[in-house]
């Protein structure tokens, strides 16, 4: 059991300032994130894309500005706990015990929600039948891929995933790739590595043409797919795999009894605080009459709701006003020497 | 101004008022009509303001813009005439605009 001030659920812009507001005024945290790395959204969707409304900085991508977040709270030496996400949680005599997916657990005073508009989900093929073949024979990411050698492996998808897959598993297995338009949206070198492979009949092209279902019984056994006026082709498939992005769900937020409306977690906008005492939430992921969802809005409120965790965390202690630039237990906090 | 009929799934129908300059996508969100989420705000980060034209709107409406289709790959069941509704702007030329949903959107 990890014991700390504060948990901070969400890796993204918002979640990183907050954390370094924590490291400020000198109280400890520990960051969960789902994605497998740091930054959230500005990561996942846009790490290449220009960024012009930071104040102070005219343009930046989504990947220079979680840089310079990390660098900046890199002095507090917080935990960050990537590719996994807050499951369950409870309170417990003034505090809150929770729990994640992987099975860590901690124990804090305070939760902070910067989860954005939830934790990124692979986005699921829509047929029920998927379901009973999921994780075994319908996949949609790869753990281990030696499982498809010398098997009919079907994927699904147009992306740098899908075309990635397709190439690494033509060189072992019998590959057919369906995509549902002709273009394709992965780099250019890899759609003129799949058509050369498809010239040299390692891969089969299926283009537009989409999944209708999946048939087996005890294991799966082949794959339907139909085209856009709906004749349907069978193929056969010892695996199905799905590369079609990610979506953003709130997941087990929404057990958490917290209020929501409209997706969005209902907070005061004095520190942030939910309908729960030690529960704040901030960034896209909360709203409040005004609420303006930009990274500048996300790190005010961040800022109030680390003070807002003070408060439960340190009952005793009163919480000074200080200036960075003149504190020196701020300087201390920050390793900056004084001279 | 043009008046704009959502159709959701389930066939009830939603016909408003929606002011020039708004996106389809705007409309239905300040209206409250269930059907269309639009997680990202906008931004074409996401999928989930995505809408059927009917093909006689269809083709009268702007071409889709670049990175539409790659985020409609990412939509649940895209078809032929899909649309992320955040991507069409209303005008008055846009009178007596209908929109299907799909029957939802992640």
């Amino acid at each position: 059991m990890i014991n700390t001030d504060v948990v901070i659920v969400g890796a993204g812009p918002t979640g990183l300032f907050c954390a370094h507001q924590l490291g400020i005024i000198g109280i400890k945290c520990e960051i969960v994130d789902n994605l497998d790395k740091i930054g959230g959204q500005c990561i996942e969707l846009y790490p290449d894309k220009p960024i012009y409304d930071i104040p102070a900085i005219p343009e930046c991508t989504g990947e220079e500005l979680t840089n310079n977040l990390i660098k900046q709270i890199k002095p507090f030496n917080f935990n960050f706990h990537l590719s996994d996400r807050v499951q369950e949680i409870r309170n417990e005599k003034e505090k809150w015990i929770i729990k994640t997916s992987r099975g860590k657990e901690f124990i804090t005073s305070n939760i902070v929600i910067a989860g954005g508009v939830g934790s990124f989900e692979p986005r699921k093929f829509p047929s029920k039948s998927c379901e009973k073949f999921e994780g075994n024979s319908v996949l949609y990411s790869i753990k281990d891929k030696a499982i498809f050698k010398d098997k009919s492996v079907v994927i699904f998808g147009g992306g740098d995933s899908a075309l990635d897959w397709a190439i690494e598993l033509s060189k072992t297995s019998k590959v057919t790739l369906v995509h549902r338009r002709d273009e394709f949206r992965g780099a250019q070198a890899s759609v003129d590595k799949i058509k050369e492979l498809q010239k040299d009949k390692k891969i089969e092209l299926f283009n537009k043409y989409s999944i209708k279902d999946v048939k087996g019984n005890e294991s799966l056994e082949s794959v339907e797919i139909k085209d856009e006026t709906d004749k349907s082709k069978i193929l056969k498939a010892d695996y199905v795999l799905g590369f079609f992005g990610l979506i953003m769900q709130l997941g087990p937020i929404l057990d958490w009894r917290l209020n929501i409306d409209k997706k969005k977690i209902s907070v005061n906008t004095e520190n942030f605080e939910t309908n729960k005492k030690g529960i704040f939430a901030i960034g896209d992921i909360c709203t409040y009459p005004g609420k303006l969802k930009l990274i500048l809005s996300g790190f005010h409120e961040g800022a109030l709701a680390a003070r807002g965790c003070f408060k439960y965390a340190r009952p005793d202690q009163k919480l000074r006003f200080e200036f960075t630039t003149t504190s020196k237990a701020i300087k201390d906090r920050l390793g900056i020497k004084n001279d | 101004m043009a008046k704009i009929t959502y159709i959701e799934y389930n066939g009830k129908s939603h016909t408003i008022v929606v002011k020039k300059g708004l996106t389809v996508m705007e409309g239905a969100v300040q209206n409250n009509i269930p059907g269309i989420d639009a997680d990202c705000g906008g931004s074409m980060a996401c999928a989930t303001c995505h809408v059927y034209v009917k093909e006689d709107w269809f083709n009268k409406l702007l071409p889709k813009n670049e990175g539409e289709d790659d985020m409609l790959d990412q939509a649940y069941e895209p078809k032929q005439n899909s649309r992320l509704s955040c991507q069409i702007q209303v005008s008055d030329d846009l009178e007596g605009l209908e929109v299907h949903l799909p029957e939802k959107q992640i």
